[in-house]
Order: structure tokens, then C-alpha cells, then sequence
């Protein structure tokens, strides 16, 4: 495993073309963590099952430690930081401030990125379509009740818009 | 009512009572807020634990040659290579007895994923192998799992030179068995809890090196950077030639209390001189790190025929684990609170943590008094049921009042709301809901609950806080507090913001670090507000003591005329005779009054309890709540959904409202977790829950919106009057879901977690009676 040849990936993060060389038994997520320095992106459990690394592929979340890295060649990969920043925070950031529905903070990248990309597809949402929505996204912190708040509050703002990152 | 803080703090407050966003949320929704595995050191290594496969086995042979011949491999060591391969604990910090726990296992392993070797290489990939390649030879022996058969004269011990009983602690008041003989009513019931993990979302971090000034420094995910001392022990270096920061953390909950990877990590990088980086996996996380003690409690209560309790016979036994860590501790907690928020006047309890070879059981939020409190508001319900009066009348007889004497005998010496609290929980519940399904059946049940806060008396518990302005007006705190997603950074500076007029986007708080940041104690027992707050807050009173009479002359005003507001020094009453802080700061200067200080907080102390008796004082104070839940519970599966959850607790006041409402959801939720669903589950020491997808915490799905509802009631030993939030919320939900469930389909269970299979069991088993009827006890 040690020995196998590193293969060459090409895709987008956060709207910049990256090129890097990445072992093939290499998760999405380590390359981004540890090539890439992109740290916002999380390590909870690397079964899939808590959603601490979520990212958007192509617009649509998911678990950056199921994916190879390969496999995320050519194609458009978001993580928080493509959702906003020091002042032109996108709603959403601005709602979990607001409603204090980070504590840790640790859940928080990957809760928003799912966030957002639900609200694309779901402008109207009930509290408890939007707790189906997250609900592959553990928090140990909130109780999620604040979470539910911040997301509905940004419901029907148009802001949603799948995959984009921000304007910078 | 205007009310001024100890020192000479105007009222009405300007900013404390204010649900302020936190600093450090708008950091960690950018992404930008740097955890302890985002830290990263030019030449780097991966660390690595290897762990023992068997919970009871000797060591025959450990072979580490050809792990160490590994191309990439920096360092193998065993406990051969630990300087004193021993930290020494005083297990009930009253100098009883010692023990020494082993840093790596030598001879004997202990319980399934003890650490044994450690390996520092190039790369995780290259970690991996190495520990691959190291060799052991086990010889599996008989083991002690289950903390009952521990106490039996004649099986194995866990340590052959001493008894598996770790600690047993005694409370004599009274004289039970005559209040028994007159009882009107007894109950007897035996409650068992289970282990649980904390289940934070970051697991455990550190990045180690050796420092420019040949410091070992350790930036760590943990709880209490005063760890520097021990692992100075370990590497049997000076006190002062080892530092631990403490990053933001991705959630604590005791979990990082004891130390997780620090001493690892240290003597990795110790030994070869690179910064090396150690990140537990979420599997070995679940597999080997201390959780919360499962319990077996026996309670026997006996009350009077209007329900005023006379008696509570108590028996308590925890599963340590081999070593004691934080066991004695716990107990004790569990001992001190064991008849929870009531009047009892004569009480025995037995409290005892034994040895075992199951995975090793410490501190977690709620620290022993979560435990109890499911046995002694399930045999309050009890009790109310077998006199036929309601669980608030049984309550309400008995509640504790501001003066009563504690089982332990010393007098409550704040407000205990209790009758105001368990209205307010109970009213939010509203309209009963309506089941959603023909086999639905909803209930509804309350739980009250009393837990400590600050440390116990005798253990002299002091926060220090350094607080200064800078030349332009802005204030610096440092404090050695370290943050664990509570917001304990954000509300020291709230606090010192109240105190000195400077406004909280002006304050820079710099925290967790044993070199730089002055000691505050580690967060944990609910204490950092208590403490570091009093702390900041005294610190605060004197600099601002210091500055006035400046102030004073340079504004042409009587002192106690002055105010410091909004960035700056003004004259009450006379709006436009300001002047900015900044120009106070420089007239100090001018004058060589200095601008900051050192200030500290001692917390209440006293001789330690009679050991034989339990009498005595033990915490500085408690907080005070009820939980009440409604439930519909599925006949046919015995499945339980919680659908309201009203959590009610005096905080004595709110220092940030919106941060106190936070505790008190997450803590209720990570409560109902407990009583539904979460379970590390151990066969004869072999832990069956390793992957996250077999431990099961609560997902958004599981849980409903939970109502908090604070109560300020003006009395704690906090800065302004507050009490602490952070373990309390987590105690009552998993009696209240339990007295919920009885009430919905007639059982009452005593287990936990209270699984479908158990409810479902316990309905089939239910003796037939006519169609169930909700009593509506609540």
C-alpha cells in the first residue's frame, strides 16, 4: 500500500483549480486535509457516519472519508470556506451566529454545507423536513434544536443556490 | 431591584443578561478556528498506539526489531523507553492511599486496548505498518467483568496486590432502620445504568515538539492544561520544561479531562526530537478511552403516609475499569447527591467503585449525580404511586429549602427554587398530543434533579486571570481556562466587559496555555464559571478600583460619580462628560499606575468529610432543575419517541442567556440519549460498539425541539450571583422518559438504555389488566 504510484488529480475546490498527486487508496478527505491544508474539513469517524466531513461534490453533500480522491477528479468539490468568509458571510453563517447553533463548532462546516444545499431544493421547509435533512449530520453540542432554528430562518431566502460558491 | 456585585459594580447591568453572539462562533461557522489535528509543523511524524487485543492477559514477549527496521520509522518505544513509566494518583485526593497507573502496559495488560507500544513515522500510512510489525505473545488469563462478581472473595483480582474494591465511601445519618419500622411506605427497587461514551465530535488530538527552548510542548485537545505536571513526571523532566496549550475544543463533556494522547505524543516527540502529531481514530476512541461508570444502585425509601420522606437506605456500585482515574471522585459525587433535591432525615448510603477488566470509566458530564438521579426520581414516582398521590405532591412534600441540612449535614446555603422550576417545566408541556398511531400511547413524566458545582471543598480549588488594557483602550484577559465549545472564553470577556465598560468586540481573550496564560484548573465539574468567572470578575473590580480615581481627576468628578461605559470613563448622570478609556489608560500611564493586574479566585474550602460518617462539607453549591417529557410510546414495538421536552434550571442568573439556553438543550438531549438509546456494550471485556455506526448517539431525528427555560433566581456562588449550567441539563431526562413511558403503557423500567426490546419485554410481561388508562400525573 505504501509503495503503490501516486496518480495526478485535477479538480475545483472552493472555485480554484487545484492539481495534486494523491496515492490511490487516498480519501477525498485526507487529501484535503493533509495535501491541501483545507482543515475546515473535519475527521469524526471515517465510517460515513457522523458527516463531520462533509463537502459538496458537484453541489450535492457528501462524506468526503467514503470518497476516494480520486474520484473526485474534474469535478467541483465546496467546503465551507467556499460558502462564505469575513465579511460577505452567507446567510446561513450569519443565522448560526445569530441563533448560537454552534458550540464546539466542530459539526459546523459540514451542518452548513448540508444545510445549504437542502434549502436549494427546499425553500420552504417544515422543522421537521429540515431535521430529516441534517440528520446524517451528528452534533453532540446543541441538541440540534438551535441548528433547526438557524436553517429555518433562512429558509425562503434564496440563498440557497446549489453548489455556488459565494461571490468573493 | 438593582443588584451589585461583591466589589463596586454599578447596576443595572449593560452587558451581562445579554444573549451576545460568541467571538468564537463567528470563527468556527468560517471554518477558520484551528483544532488541535489542524495544527501541523514543518518534518512532522504520524503517531500511533498499539493496543492490546485481550482485556486480561500477560505479556510474554514484545518484539519492536523489525517495526523499528521499517523504512520511515522514527521511534517504537515500550514501557522499556518510558522514563517512569507511572502516573501516581491520589485516588480520593485526601492522601488515603496511591496508586500508580501505567503509562505503557509492561508485563500485563489490563482491559481490551490498553496501550503497549508506541510508533512515530513518516506518514499515517507508514504508522500503520510499523505497528503491524510489532510482535506480542499474549497469555490470555481469567479476567474480572462484572463489577458485582469483583467484590467476591475468591475470583481474580485485577491487580494481585490489592482487593478489586477501589473505594467505598460511607454516609451515616440518622437512624434508617427506626424510620423504616414507622414508614408507611417503603419502597425497594435496584436501577442499573450503562457505560457511555462521550461521544464528542472531535476525537482526541495533540501536536507535540520539542520547543526552540528545548520546552516539550504539547497543543492538545483537553480539558485541563495542568496535565503539564504529569507528564513532566512521566518524562522526569522539570515541572517548568514541559507546556500544554489547549486549542478550541471540538467538545469535551469530561471525556478530556483525564489525558487522552498528551503523554503519547510527548514521548514521541520527546524522544526523537520532531514535532509529531497523534490523532486517536473514532474506533480506538470508542474502544479504549474511560467512560461513564455504569451503576448498580439499590435504593430502599420509606416515607410517611402523606408522603414526607423518613428513610433512604442506598447501595452503590460503579465499574472503574483497573485503574482509578477519576473513579473515587465520581462516586463520591453520587454519594453526596444519592436523595437527590429532598428532605430526608435519616439516610445510609454505601458508594463503592471496584476494579475490572472492562475499558476504564472517569469523569462525564453529570460525574455520578446523573446516575443517582434516575434511581431517586424513579423511586419517588414509585413511592407517589403506592400512596396514590401525584409525583408533583410527592415532590413538592419534600422538596429541599435554602437552609435544610444535606444527607451530608451541612446546610443548603442558597436558593433551591424547586417549586418554581418544576411548575414552569410542567406548564410548557401545554395540550397532551394526540397518539399518531392506533398503538400509540402517550405519557407524560417529570424529574427533578440537584448537581454540584465547583470542586469539592478539600480540594482548595483556585483560578487565577490576568486582565490588562492596552494602550488604545482595548483589554487583554489571560486565563488558563480552556474552551470546550461552551463559550467559557466569550463569557469571561461579557463579564470583564460589564465590569469595565470596555465593549466585548474590544477584548481579546487568550486562553489554555500552562506557559503563557495564567492556571484557572481545568474545565470540568461545572466550575470554570464559578471560578475563572469570579475570577475575571474580581480582577476586573480591582484594575477598575485602580483606574477611577485617574479617571476621576481628568474628568473634574467625585469617584463615585464615575462610570466607566461604552469604551469610556463618564460622569453618571451628565452624558457629554466622557472621555475615552484609551485616555485614561495613557493618563495611568503618565502617572505609573499600572493597567493590568494578576488577580485570583479562591473557591470555598474546608476539611475534608468524616470518613465514616460523610458528614461534613463537601461542595461549594448546587444547581437546581426538572425536566418534564411527554413520550408515545408504540405498543406493538415498544419503540419510545420523545415528542416534548421542557428542561427548567436556576442558574442563579444569566450571564449570556442564549449560551445558558445552549447547555440546557444539548445537556437534555445528551440525557435522552442515555435514556434511549446510547450503550457501550463489553462481552467478558471484549467491546462490541468500536464503529459509530454501532454507538448510537442521537441524530435530529431522534429528538424533539427542546423548550429550555431559565430561572434566575438572584442566589449562586457565581460572579453576579450565577450558578453553572454545563453537567446539570444532562441528569433528569432519562427518569422523566422512564416515568413517561409508565405513564403511557403501566411499566416502569429500571434499566437503562430503555430500548424497544426492553419497553416491549416489559409490556408482554405487564400482569393483563383492563384497557390501560393515562393517569395523567402530570
Amino acid at each position: 500500500m505504501a509503495g503503490a504510484a501516486p496518480l495526478r488529480v485535477r479538480f475545483v475546490l472552493n472555485g480554484s483549480s487545484v492539481d495534486v498527486w494523491a496515492a490511490p487508496h487516498e480519501t477525498l478527505l485526507a487529501v484535503l486535509r493533509d495535501t491541501l491544508g483545507a482543515t475546515e474539513v473535519k475527521y469524526g469517524c471515517g465510517e460515513g457516519v457522523c458527516g463531520t466531513c462533509t463537502v459538496l461534490l458537484d453541489g450535492a453533500p457528501i462524506n468526503a472519508c467514503l470518497l476516494l480522491a480520486v474520484q473526485a477528479a474534474g469535478r467541483a468539490v465546496t467546503t465551507v470556506k467556499g460558502l462564505g468568509a469575513e465579511g460577505h458571510l452567507h446567510p446561513l453563517q450569519r443565522a448560526f451566529v445569530a441563533h448560537e447553533a454552534a458550540q464546539c463548532g466542530f459539526c459546523t462546516p459540514g451542518m452548513l454545507l448540508v444545510a445549504h444545499a437542502f434549502l436549494a431544493d427546499h425553500p420552504g421547509p417544515t422543522r421537521d423536513e429540515i431535521r430529516s435533512a441534517i440528520a446524517g449530520n451528528l452534533c453532540r453540542c446543541t441538541g440540534y434544536t438551535r441548528i433547526v432554528d438557524a436553517i429555518e430562518a433562512c429558509a425562503g431566502t434564496g440563498k440557497g443556490a446549489r453548489g455556488e460558491p459565494a461571490s468573493r | 431591584m438593582t443588584r451589585r456585585a461583591p466589589g463596586e459594580h454599578p447596576a443595572p447591568f449593560r452587558i451581562v443578561g445579554r444573549p451576545l453572539p460568541r467571538f468564537d462562533v463567528a470563527d468556527k461557522v468560517q471554518g477558520t478556528t484551528l483544532y488541535a489535528a489542524d495544527w501541523r509543523l514543518p518534518g512532522m511524524l504520524a503517531g500511533r498506539i498499539l493496543r492490546a487485543v485481550y482485556p486480561s492477559a500477560r505479556i510474554r514477549r514484545i518484539s519492536v526489531e523489525k517495526a523499528r527496521a521499517l523504512p520511515g520509522v522514527a521511534a517504537v518505544l515500550t514501557a522499556d523507553d518510558v522514563p517512569q513509566n507511572a502516573l501516581h494518583e491520589d485516588p480520593t485526593g485526601l492522601g488515603l492511599s496511591s496508586f500508580a497507573t501505567p503509562v505503557l502496559a509492561a508485563d500485563r495488560v489490563r482491559y481490551q486496548g490498553e496501550p503497549l507500544a508506541l510508533v512515530a513515522a513518516e506518514s499515517e500510512v507508514l504508522a500503520q505498518a510499523a505497528l503491524e510489525a510489532i510482535e506480542v505473545e499474549y497469555e490470555p488469563l481469567p479476567g474480572v467483568f462484572d463489577a458485582g462478581a469483583a467484590l467476591a472473595p475468591d475470583g481474580p483480582r485485577v491487580h494481585p496486590d490489592r482487593e478489586n474494591l477501589l473505594i467505598h465511601w460511607k454516609l451515616r445519618q440518622g437512624d434508617v432502620e427506626g424510620a423504616f419500622r414507622r414508614a408507611a411506605a417503603i419502597v425497594e427497587r435496584t436501577y442499573r445504568t450503562q457505560r457511555v461514551d462521550h461521544a464528542a465530535l472531535e476525537p482526541e488530538a495533540a501536536v507535540a515538539w520539542v520547543d526552540g527552548d528545548g520546552v516539550v510542548t504539547i497543543r492538545a485537545a483537553t480539558q485541563v492544561i495542568e496535565h503539564f505536571r504529569e507528564i513532566a513526571e512521566i518524562l522526569r523532566l522539570p515541572h517548568n520544561k514541559v507546556r500544554v496549550q489547549a486549542p478550541f475544543l471540538g467538545g469535551g463533556f469530561g471525556g478530556k479531562e483525564d489525558m487522552t494522547v498528551e503523554p503519547y505524543a510527548a514521548l514521541l516527540a520527546w524522544k526523537t526530537r520532531r514535532p509529531v502529531r497523534m490523532v486517536w481514530t473514532r474506533q480506538e476512541s470508542l474502544l479504549a478511552r474511560p467512560k461513564r461508570h455504569p451503576f448498580t444502585m439499590s435504593y430502599k425509601t420509606g416515607a410517611t403516609e402523606d408522603g414526607r420522606l423518613v428513610a433512604q437506605e442506598i447501595s452503590l456500585l460503579a465499574d472503574a475499569g483497573p485503574y482509578p482515574l477519576l473513579s473515587p471522585r465520581v462516586v463520591f459525587a453520587a454519594l453526596v447527591v444519592g436523595c437527590g433535591p429532598y428532605r430526608v432525615p435519616n439516610v445510609k448510603i454505601d458508594a463503592r467503585a471496584v476494579f475490572t477488566n472492562n475499558v476504564p470509566t472517569s469523569a462525564m458530564r453529570g460525574f455520578g449525580a446523573m446516575q443517582v438521579t434516575f434511581a431517586y426520581e424513579s423511586q419517588m414516582d414509585l413511592l407517589a404511586d403506592q400512596l396514590g398521590i401525584s409525583a408533583l405532591e410527592i415532590r413538592s412534600r419534600n422538596f429541599l429549602r435554602k437552609g435544610d441540612r444535606l444527607p451530608t449535614g451541612e446546610a443548603l446555603e442558597t436558593q433551591a427554587a424547586l417549586p418554581h422550576i418544576t411548575a414552569r417545566a410542567v406548564e410548557a408541556l401545554g395540550e397532551r398530543s394526540r397518539p399518531s398511531a392506533p398503538s400509540g400511547r402517550v405519557g407524560r413524566g417529570i424529574a427533578c434533579n440537584m448537581q454540584p458545582y465547583g470542586r469539592t471543598v478539600w480540594f482548595r480549588d483556585r483560578a487565577q486571570a490576568w486582565i490588562g488594557f492596552e494602550a488604545d483602550g482595548a483589554l487583554v484577559i489571560r486565563a488558563g481556562v480552556t474552551d470546550l465549545g461552551g463559550g467559557q472564553a466569550a463569557s469571561l470577556a461579557q463579564l470583564a466587559a460589564e465590569v469595565l465598560g470596555v465593549s466585548p468586540d474590544r477584548i481579546a481573550v487568550h486562553i489554555g496555555d500552562s506557559a503563557l496564560t495564567p492556571l484557572a484548573g481545568g474545565t470540568f465539574a461545572t466550575r470554570q464559571l464559578y471560578m475563572s468567572g469570579n475570577a475575571v470578575v474580581k480582577a476586573a473590580g480591582e484594575l477598575r478600583a485602580m483606574m477611577i480615581p485617574v479617571a476621576a481627576s481628568l474628568l473634574e468628578a467625585a469617584e463615585p460619580d464615575v462610570q466607566f461605559a461604552d469604551n469610556h470613563a463618564g460622569v453618571i448622570g451628565a452624558p457629554k462628560r466622557t472621555i475615552a478609556l484609551a485616555r485614561v489608560v495613557k493618563e495611568c500611564g503618565r502617572r505609573g499606575i499600572p493597567t493590568a493586574l494578576l488577580s485570583g479566585f479562591q473557591g470555598e474550602h474546608a476539611a475534608p468529610i468524616d470518613l465514616e460518617t460523610g458528614q461534613g462539607r463537601t461542595f461549594p453549591d448546587y444547581t437546581f432543575g426538572c425536566h418534564a417529557v411527554e413520550v408515545e410510546v408504540d405498543a406493538e414495538t415498544g419503540a419510545v419517541r420523545v415528542l416534548k421536552l421542557a428542561a427548567c434550571h436556576d442558574v442563579g442568573r444569566a450571564i449570556n442567556p442564549q449560551s445558558v439556553e445552549g447547555q440546557i438543550q444539548g445537556g437534555a438531549v445528551m440525557g435522552a440519549g442515555q435514556a434511549l438509546m446510547e450503550e457501550v456494550a463489553l462481552e467478558a471485556g471484549i467491546n462490541l460498539t468500536t464503529l459509530f455506526a454501532g454507538y448510537l448517539i442521537p441524530t435530529a431525528m431522534d429528538v424533539p425541539d427542546v423548550r429550555p427555560l431559565v430561572v434566575e433566581s438572584g442566589e449562586g456562588k457565581g460572579p453576579f450571583s450565577a450558578r453553572g449550567i454545563g453537567e446539570p441539563p444532562t441528569g433528569p431526562p432519562p427518569a422523566a422518559v422512564a416515568a413517561a413511558i409508565q405513564d403511557a403503557v403501566g411499566v416502569r423500567l429500571t434499566d437503562l438504555p430503555m430500548t424497544p426490546e426492553r419497553v416491549f419485554d416489559a409490556v408482554r410481561a405487564r400482569p393483563a389488566r383492563p384497557e390501560h388508562e393515562a393517569r395523567g400525573k402530570v
